[in-house]
């Protein structure tokens, strides 16, 4: 992919544990991906399996034992291309004594922003994440929540045409989610790239354009939300009313389960390939009424599930 | 630049709001104190007395400084993690070290000349009631301009004693920074003596790691010239000019280490 916003290459990282033999444990094992521009990137999997490492990577925190990793066509290396990115980590931690004023304003220097210029985008930009009065209060006297806020707008401060969010949802009450989901939302009409680290399935199905999970320190499954959703279909679900009983006799045997429920309906569950069209028209040609019919797709959630356990079997074979 | 100015500056402002100026109140009150009591106590050496003790306290309580908010200056930042958010901003590391560096010279530098104008005020109004005839048999006047540069190399002093704190903080956890930086303070009080260590002992290597002792460590034994000071006995300023370079060669080198071990640190 050419112009690609981020892209790693075969990106790993060893960490050494134990003390007196220390021996290599890999946190992120050959990592390829890219993001295109413009794109909200969900970056999912379980906790421990390497999604903090590769942000760290791609903010040059910690240093690739081999492979590499490219931000806007520059190396992440480049201190010029941090211009152009936002980032917000896990569970962010400022200085105790600032104000978020105060803060939003040394980071403005680092970006060499005038001292008038400065002044407007702080304000704004605490406006932007529902910081109000509380921006002269001391960092340390602010909720998790609310650092989060914090958090976010330092990531916003420079008008980022990159931003990475790592859980950007932790620790925020449903309102606060509701609010970063709008932002987020906000920033990708904007044609921002967004690539942002979850174990929160439901907000990666209702965010991202493209997912890559991630299990073990190893990419376990990447692509479109919605290649990845129609890749785990799983069967048909029918729901007929009125059905007499010589039909029904004949439709169980390709049924994969027939269930009654209250109401005189019938649920007929049939495989992927159980033609549900077919069935429709038999069974409404014998005087049936069509209740609904749905196709039953693995959610983001049996999907992640599925791929750490065949990554687990995987490891194991 | 813009960046080293910038962390510096954030620096001061937390060491404010930490309250590291509080010291300057007990510095005050122990100085005023003690020149009431020595007043009472002895004739015609109390100016020397609260000298020298102004110019102890100045070196102890910066010392105090110099370590305990220099062992921290890295340290807490990667263990809290600020430097996450930091360093995805367009600054280097060895910005960083460096803007660490001066805003922590910068705090000291406010508390030390804090401390000499509480200093010369006490000193003034000892010698106000003081016969002229008195003040002509001291060894120095009250007032005298020469506390400035025993003053200046006690500045000089926090600032290798800063550095020490910083390098050590770069890799280590604070408490072992912080026992590294007074073990190397103490060894440094006493380095001169390392020099001539052939003079004491015959083994050959012993006096070879003497040497290179000598040569490693700071030798903090030179920027003591408050004896001097206080007795008016004249420095040169040769010695001066050379205590600073020395002191500036020394920095350079912990700064440069400190820069290339914090930039190769990995941030688990």
């Amino acid at each position: 992919m050419a112009g690609a916003a981020i892209r790693t290459r075969e990106l790993s990282k060893d960490y050494h544990v134990g003390f007196w033999r220390p021996r290599p444990y890999r946190a992120l094992d050959r990592l390829s991906i890219e993001v295109a521009p413009g794109e909200v990137f969900g970056f999912l999997g379980p906790n421990g399996a390497g999604k903090t490492t590769t942000l760290k990577l791609l903010m040059q925190l910690v240093f690739p034992t081999s492979g590499d990793a490219e931000i806007l066509g520059r190396p992440v290396g480049d201190v010029g291309v941090r211009r152009r990115i936002g980032y917000l980590p896990e569970n962010p931690y400022f200085y105790d004594h600032l104000t978020a004023e105060e803060l939003l304003d040394y980071y403005g220097r680092l970006f060499d922003m005038p001292s008038a210029d400065r002044r407007t985008r702080v304000s704004a930009t605490l406006d932007r994440v529902g910081i109000g009065a509380e921006r002269r209060l001391a960092l340390r006297k602010f909720s998790k929540g609310m650092l989060q806020r914090v958090g976010i707008a330092q990531a916003l401060l420079n008008d980022p045409e990159v931003l990475f969010l790592d859980e950007p949802m932790s620790g925020l009450d449903p309102l606060g989610r509701r609010d970063v989901r709008a932002l987020m939302l906000e920033l990708r009409d904007q044609g921002r790239t967004i690539f942002f680290s979850s174990h929160i399935l439901s907000d990666a199905e209702a965010l991202c354009s493209q997912v890559a999970i991630v299990a073990k320190g190893r990419l376990a499954a990447s692509g479109r939300l919605t290649e990845l959703q129609e890749f785990a279909v799983q069967g048909w679900e029918l729901v007929m009313s009125g059905v007499p009983a010589e039909a029904l006799e004949r439709v169980r045997g390709r049924a994969r389960r027939v269930v009654t429920v209250a109401g005189g309906r019938y649920v007929i569950d049939l495989p992927p390939d159980g033609h549900p069209e077919d069935m429709l028209r038999e069974l409404t040609s014998a005087g049936a009424t069509l209740v609904s019919l749905t196709p039953v797709r693995e959610t983001l959630e049996d999907v992640f599930v599925r791929r750490v356990a065949e990554m687990g079997e995987g490891a194991r074979s | 630049m813009k960046a080293v100015r910038a962390v510096a500056a954030a620096v001061f402002l937390e060491s404010v709001r930490d309250r590291v100026f509080y010291n300057l109140v007990l510095f005050a009150v122990l100085l005023i104190g003690a020149s009431i009591l020595i007043g009472q106590l002895t004739a015609g050496q109390d100016v020397k007395i609260i000298k020298d003790l102004g110019l102890a306290a100045t070196s102890l309580f910066g010392l105090f400084i110099a370590i305990f908010v220099g062992i921290n200056l890295v340290s807490k930042e990667v263990d809290r993690r600020s430097v996450y958010p930091l360093f995805a901003k367009p600054i280097t590391r060895a910005q960083f070290i460096l803007g660490k560096y001066a805003g922590l010279l910068l705090t000291l530098l406010a508390n030390v000349v804090v401390m000499s104008v509480a200093l010369y005020t006490v000193l003034f109004f000892l010698a106000r009631g003081v016969p002229e005839g008195v003040q002509k048999a001291w060894d120095a006047p009250a007032m005298d301009p020469g506390l400035l540069v025993a003053i200046g190399m006690i500045y000089l002093e926090l600032a290798v004693v800063t550095a020490v704190a910083l390098f050590f903080s770069t890799y280590s956890s604070p408490m072992l920074s912080a026992v590294f930086t007074l073990g190397i303070y103490l060894v440094g009080q006493f380095n001169s003596d390392l020099k001539h260590f052939d003079t004491i002992v015959d083994s050959a290597p012993a006096i070879a790691i003497a040497k290179a002792s000598y040569y490693l460590l700071p030798d903090f034994s030179r920027f003591d010239i408050k004896l001097q000071a206080v007795h008016g006995i004249h420095v040169s300023a040769g010695f001066i000019a050379t205590t600073v370079g020395y002191a500036v060669a020394y920095i350079a080198a912990l700064l440069f280490g400190a820069m290339v071990i914090f930039s190769r640190r990995d941030f688990k």
